[in-house]
């Protein structure tokens, strides 16, 4: 786990905290209720990142400083919600809060955790645009968790698909979309409805994914692959390369050029 | 008509004022159709499930089954609509008691109906799983034992074990995986195909609405805004709360561009409706007429009807451009 040339695995507990969580890495989860206290004012609870990591001296500092990011997350006249509790927030507006505290100290990578699966699409599409405006203001690195097909495609400049712990595609969102590679994927973006294509059926994965205690031998989707052999049944395939950055994880990929999943 | 609301209303009297969660409410399910109900967090579509089940009693209007008003059925009507009319709910972790077997959560709903003898009600079970496409062993096991889609085709069995007419479905998709609610999805369509059931089903993903139902409602804090064929309502929506929220699904395409100017704010609160429009204060179109008088239904040229000014007279400036689902805001 290597964030601007440090492995943060090597790292002490102290270290991680005293340097890089809330500070240089940050996250935004899927609840905004559950990260945020109720019983502190929201002012105290953005202005903490700050204070903990020294970027702020003073409790009226912090206040400002604190101010400012709501001001950023785009809270309607933040100065006068700095004593406001979480409960007096909407939804959307708490999911912005948590922003707030992510972004507070300016890091370079934030994790959002399907930041907005909680939300209403109204909302949704209101969040989506703020994070690509923070990152165009600030430049923090979004890594993006998210089952939704659609939000990843309409924020991501890269994508990578996982499946039972392993990540079996990856690359530029665009050629992830058009030409997407693993079984996998195009059994996914196959699987979910859409908007103006009125289908009598969907296609639909058999099965399900394996438990993690019992993990297939060779490769994790082969139980549910329409492709799969017996090579794919025996060992896990190496990743193919597809140019510009996009890869996949699949043995019937490098045998014939692109399998036809669905 | 086989289930059908009428003017329905459900006003909560709380110490801030009254919650009006349902106000005025009416559509129809046919047999073997399916009505969906959609709208955002707060605006009253699980309310209106309630009331159609009564679990909820309404405030005024009425809920009528093949003709009889089901807030006045006692005895044995009460009973038959009990039977005929079930429900699957969106998680099926909390749907399931955990401490009792497969089969006799399946079984549960035939015995309190009273009229089977246990070997008619084991046979029921037996069948509800095979069509479910869960293994008969399924009926001695326990529901952790059980996935996610697993334990929803649990729920499914048990609606349809008593052989309904209507099953109510409340997000029947939401809390599973993406490559789960397909298969559920499409089991929902055959048996709905096999047995000629009705279907409401309320969700917010408007693309599986589109795709799974007959006829669409949108509601907007307890109102209904429009309402028609969901080919008419998703083809060419007309009330702007429609077009706003079709314009602000997300699409997996990378060179789709979400507009962010089609809505304004966030849902107010059904404690204090906005006078006129419910949704003047969040459309970015409202003119003069909009904050002071609800406008009646205008029926469209697809065949739906919404309620909208804009529909009845034009508008100061802009003329109307809907933003239709296929087009792209700059």
């Amino acid at each position: 786990m290597i964030v601007a040339g440090t492995d943060l695995t090597g790292l002490s507990d102290r270290e991680l905290a005293r340097d890089w969580r809330g500070r240089r890495i940050s996250m935004v989860t899927q609840d905004p209720m559950s990260s945020l206290n109720p019983v502190y004012s929201v002012g105290d609870q953005v202005g903490s990142p700050l204070r903990y990591h020294g970027l702020a001296h003073t409790r009226a500092e912090a206040r400002s400083r604190a101010a400012d990011a709501l001001g950023r997350v785009r809270i309607p006249s933040p100065e006068a919600r700095l004593d406001d509790f979480p409960y007096q927030f909407s939804g959307g507006m708490r999911q912005r809060v948590v922003s707030a505290m992510a972004i507070a100290c300016a890091p370079e990578v934030m994790i959002a955790d399907e930041p907005t699966s909680s939300l209403d699409v109204t909302i949704q599409v209101k969040m989506m645009d703020l994070y690509q405006q923070i990152q165009q203001e600030t430049g923090v690195a979004i890594v993006l968790i998210t089952h939704d097909m659609g939000v990843a495609a309409s924020i991501c400049d890269r994508i990578a698909v996982m499946y039972a712990g392993r990540i079996v595609e990856q690359g530029p969102a665009r050629a992830l979309f058009r030409s997407p590679a693993h079984p996998y994927t195009r059994a996914l973006l196959n699987a979910i409805p859409k908007l103006g294509e009125k289908t009598r059926r969907l296609y639909a994965l058999a099965g399900q994914p394996p438990s993690l205690g019992a993990m297939p031998k060779g490769c994790r989707f082969a139980p549910r692959c329409a492709l799969a052999d017996a090579k794919c049944l025996a060992a896990y395939p190496g990743d193919s390369d597809l140019g510009s950055g996009h890869r996949a994880a699949c043995w019937r990929l490098s045998e014939e050029g692109a399998p036809d999943a669905a | 008509m086989l289930l059908e609301a009428r003017g329905l209303k459900k006003h909560y009297h709380t110490r801030s004022g009254t919650v009006k969660a349902v106000d005025g409410v009416s559509f129809a399910l046919e047999p073997g159709k399916t009505f969906a109900l959609v709208g955002e967090s707060g605006c009253g579509k699980s309310t209106v499930a309630k009331l159609m089940l009564l679990l909820e009693r309404p405030t005024s209007g009425g809920v009528l089954y093949d003709g009889q008003e089901v807030t006045a059925m006692r005895g044995r009507a009460l009973r038959r609509f009990r039977r005929e009319v079930q429900a699957v709910f969106q998680d099926p972790y909390a749907s399931l008691n955990p401490r009792l077997r497969v089969g006799r959560i399946v079984a549960e709903p035939m015995m309190a109906q009273g009229d089977l003898d246990r070997a008619a009600i084991a046979r029921r079970v037996a069948e509800a799983l095979e069509v479910v496409g869960l293994h008969a062993d399924a009926a001695r096991l326990y529901p952790h034992e059980f996935s996610g889609g697993q334990r929803q085709r649990i729920a499914v069995a048990r609606a349809l074990a008593v052989r309904p007419q209507v099953v109510i479905l409340d997000e029947p998709t939401s809390a599973l995986d993406v490559s789960i609610r397909a298969q559920i999805l499409n089991l929902l369509s055959d048996i709905q195909d096999e047995y000629g059931l009705s279907y409401l089903i309320i969700a917010h993903d408007l693309a599986l609405v589109e795709h799974f139902s007959d006829a669409t409602g949108v509601m907007y804090l307890g109102n209904m805004v429009e309402q028609g064929p969901t080919g008419a309502v998703f083809g060419s929506p007309s009330h702007p709360y429609t077009q706003a929220l079709l314009a602000s699904a997300p699409r997996p395409d990378p060179d789709h561009r979400l507009p962010t100017d089609v809505i304004i704010g966030e849902i107010g609160s059904a404690l204090a409706v906005p006078p006129g429009c419910p949704f003047h204060p969040r459309c970015p179109r409202s003119f003069a007429p909009c904050d002071r008088e609800n406008p009646e239904r205008h029926v469209t040229a697809a065949g739906a009807w919404a309620r909208c000014h804009l529909l009845h007279g034009p508008a100061p400036s802009l003329a109307p451009a809907p933003h239709t689902p296929e087009r792209t805001l700059p």
